[in-house]
C-alpha cells in the first residue's frame, strides 16, 4: 500500500509539474483559484505542524498531547528567529526533545 | 565576456542552493524510515516525486498512522504549488516538447526562485538547470544517506526524530508566513485540523485544513495583497 502511494504520489506530482509547464497562463488565471492555491500550501504546512506536534496515537485512536515535542517546536522557533539554516533547525528541535527525554 | 561572468555567477549561485537544500534531504531520508517506509520507498521518494514538501507530507502523514492513500493525496495537494511555479517558468525557459517534458521533473521552489528573477532567456535556462540539477543529485544522495542512518538508529523517539517532523514542515512553512493574511491562513489550517482530530482517522484533519484555503480565497477582496508566489 505504501508503495502504491509512492508510486501514486510520484506520477500525480509530475503531472502537476507538466501541466503548469505546459498550459497557457489564462487556463488557471482566476483570481480565486489562484488565490486558493497560494494559500493552499500554507494551510497544509500549519496544518502538519500542528498534528505533528500535538496528536499522539493513543490506545484508542489520535488523541491532542503535550509532550517533549512541543519543546521542540518551540526550540526551533527559536532557531528560525535567528536564521538558522532548514539542517540545524531540524537537528536543535530533535535534540531538544532527545535531551527532555533523558 | 560579460555574459560569461554573468554564467558563472549564475552557475555558482545554482551550485550553492543545491549544496544547502540537499543536505537536508538527510533529514528526509532519517524523517521517512522513521515514520515506517524501508530505505528504497524513502529512495523512490525522493527520485520520482522530487518536490519536498509534498515527500515530507506523505511520510509525516504515513508516520501518524494515516491511511497511505491520504498520505499520497496530503502530497499531492503541496505539489499543486508546482502547477503555479511552471506557469510563470514555462514563457520564460521557452522549451517544447521532449525538453519541456524532462525539465517539468526539476519544477520546484527552488528552481523557480532561481530562473524568474533572471533577465534572459539564457540566463533563466542556466539559473533553472544549475540549481535544478544540483538538487536532484545531493538531494537523492543525502536521502540514501539519511534512510540508511536512520535506519540503523533505532527508536527513533529517542533521538526526538517524531519532534523533527513537526519542525521540518515548520521551516518549509517559516518564509511563507510574511504577511497577515498567510498568517491567519496557518492559524486558521492550524485550528481545523487540530478540532477535527477527535472526529477523523488519522490523515483526514490535514487534509480538512484545506477548506480554510478555498474560504478565504472565496472572501478575500480584490484588492487584498497578493503573494508574489
Amino acid at each position: 500500500m505504501i508503495r502504491l502511494a509512492v508510486l501514486g504520489c510520484a506520477v500525480g506530482c509530475y503531472l502537476l509539474k507538466l501541466a503548469g509547464m505546459s498550459v497557457p497562463e489564462w487556463v488557471l488565471d482566476h483570481p480565486i483559484l489562484r488565490r486558493a492555491a497560494d494559500l493552499l500550501p500554507v494551510v497544509l504546512l500549519a496544518a502538519l505542524v500542528a498534528v505533528q506536534v500535538l496528536v499522539s496515537r493513543g490506545a484508542d485512536g489520535p488523541a491532542l498531547s503535550i509532550d517533549a515535542r512541543l519543546a521542540g517546536l518551540a526550540a526551533a522557533v527559536g532557531a528560525l528567529l535567528l536564521r538558522a539554516p532548514f539542517v540545524v533547525v531540524v537537528f536543535v528541535a530533535a535534540l531538544t526533545a532527545a535531551l527532555l527525554r533523558l | 565576456m560579460r555574459d560569461n561572468a554573468t554564467t558563472r555567477t549564475t552557475v555558482r549561485d545554482g551550485i550553492a542552493v543545491g549544496i544547502a537544500t540537499g543536505a537536508y534531504g538527510i533529514s528526509f531520508g532519517a524523517i521517512s524510515v522513521a515514520s515506517g517506509l524501508d530505505v528504497w520507498q524513502s529512495c523512490a521518494l525522493s527520485l520520482l516525486v522530487f518536490t519536498g514538501a509534498s515527500q515530507f507530507a506523505l511520510v509525516g502523514v504515513i508516520g501518524s498512522g494515516g491511511a497511505p492513500a491520504l498520505a499520497a493525496l496530503a502530497g499531492l495537494l503541496l505539489g499543486t504549488r508546482n502547477t503555479l511555479y511552471g506557469l510563470k517558468v514555462s514563457p520564460m525557459l521557452g522549451w517544447r516538447g521532449r525538453r519541456r517534458v524532462a525539465a517539468a521533473h526539476l519544477l520546484i521552489d527552488e528552481t523557480t526562485a532561481m530562473s524568474i528573477t533572471r533577465t534572459s532567456r539564457e540566463q533563466a535556462r542556466v539559473g533553472f538547470l544549475s540549481t535544478g540539477l544540483s538538487i536532484f543529485a545531493l538531494w537523492n544522495l543525502a536521502t540514501l544517506a539519511g534512510a540508511l542512518a536512520g535506519d540503523s538508529l533505532g527508536d527513533p523517539r529517542t533521538y526526538g526524530l517524531d519532534a523533527a517532523v513537526g519542525c521540518a514542515f515548520l521551516a518549509l512553512l517559516w518564509p511563507r508566513l510574511d504577511s497577515t493574511h498567510n498568517r491567519v491562513a496557518a492559524v486558521l489550517g492550524a485550528a481545523v485540523a487540530l478540532s477535527v482530530v477527535p472526529l477523523t482517522p488519522s490523515g483526514v484533519p490535514v487534509l480538512a485544513a484545506s477548506v480554510v484555503a478555498v474560504g478565504m480565497a472565496l472572501i478575500a477582496r480584490d484588492d487584498a495583497p497578493e503573494e508574489d508566489r
